[in-house]
């Protein structure tokens, strides 16, 4: 289970830097910051993580700065929408995703991606990092202004027990 | 009815609505026909035309967005149909060109004359579902479904044009089309 304070505080963190719109699949290790966004009303779930990038591209044509939430698996899903929508298009957006199969510890359908998700994202020329609890805050103004600065995703990987 | 005959007799319906086409045949039949600021022009991400339409429906809700789709994308997206009823935006308008091919790629066939896809739209809940064969019903249906509360599914049946593309490959780079709508929508500058 999660703990509340951290997710509510990281949601916070998200909305001061600019995030203004929020889609994405669910990862238990994220339901924390889920349940808050829907308590707040800013949670838009859609059924495929590629599905979640297209609306996000729609809701930044619009004027909104997005996030799109999702476990590492459905990385694999976008892998289309990153490089033919989002980085020639020149759409940021911030990709919270968490890290399933860390160091080798998970179950067998996680292993695969937890290994090469680093190595993923650096060849779709992701900016990422992968925070400690107590530097969420300090991720989110980075997340915001990489994205801003570049017009393209940036992603933060979520380890396990940093958020739950 | 052709893709461009079809585009054509649409066209001087639009005004200040948003523009979302599907990549392929579909972009480059409507960069011909009619261009404007507020078209976006999907090259690559085949299927996520409609979540484009959807993103943007949910982000400017006193905007009316019109998704230009085909049968090929909608099948690859098919959860979308599903999403879309469930938020049931009213400023949104899915137009559907059936030709029962990937045109593109050379007319391999879809499953389109199989499943009827404005079915599937009116069993997820959109609020119109319909289908037109021919110009005088598409004359018809288009002010409807541009005026009224959507979301609205309209299948466009289209016949398969001779072998080539139906219009120029889009002049615009991407990012140029993601700065242009969104200066035209006032959200940069």
């Amino acid at each position: 289970m999660s703990t509340p304070c951290p997710a509510v505080r990281f949601v916070d963190a998200l909305e001061s830097a600019g995030f203004d719109f929020f889609a994405g699949v669910p990862c238990s290790l994220v339901g924390g910051v889920i349940a808050e966004l829907e308590r707040r009303g800013r949670y838009f779930g859609e059924t495929r993580e590629d599905a979640a990038l297209g609306v996000a591209a729609g809701a930044y044509l619009g004027g909104k700065l997005p996030v799109v939430i999702m476990q590492n698996s459905g990385l694999g899903v976008s892998l289309n929408a990153l490089g033919s929508l989002h980085a020639i298009y020149e759409m940021p957006c911030l990709l919270l995703v968490t890290w399933r199969g860390y160091e080798g510890k998970d179950a067998p359908e996680h292993l695969v991606m937890g290994e090469v998700m680093p190595g993923l994202l650096d060849l779709f020329g992701i900016p990422y990092r992968a925070p400690a609890a107590d530097e969420l805050p300090d991720v989110a103004v980075w997340a915001a202004d990489t994205a801003r600065a570049t017009r393209r995703p940036v992603a933060l990987v979520v380890k396990p027990g940093v958020l739950a | 009815m052709t893709v461009v005959e079809v585009l054509a007799a649409i066209a001087p319906h639009l005004r200040e609505q948003v523009c979302v086409h599907s990549n392929g045949y579909m972009s480059r039949a409507a960069f011909g026909v009619r261009d404007h600021e507020r078209c976006f022009y999907m090259i690559g991400s085949m299927g996520l035309a409609s979540s484009i339409g959807l993103g943007l429906a949910l982000a400017r809700p006193g905007e009316r967005v019109v998704v230009f789709d085909g049968d090929g994308n909608v099948l690859m997206n098919l959860g979308t149909l599903a999403r879309i009823a469930a938020a049931a935006p009213r400023n949104l308008v899915h137009l559907c060109f059936d030709n029962g091919v990937h045109a593109s790629t050379g007319a391999q066939a879809t499953i389109s004359h199989r499943v009827p896809l404005e079915e599937i739209a009116r069993a997820a809940g959109y609020r119109r579902a319909g289908r037109v064969r021919d110009l005088a019903s598409l004359a018809a249906e288009i002010p409807l479904v541009l005026s009224e509360d959507g979301p609205s599914f309209l299948l466009i049946e289209t016949a398969l044009e001779s072998a080539g593309p139906p219009g120029p490959r889009i002049t615009h780079t991407p990012e140029e089309m993601t700065r242009r709508v969104r200066r035209a929508l006032g959200v940069e500058r």
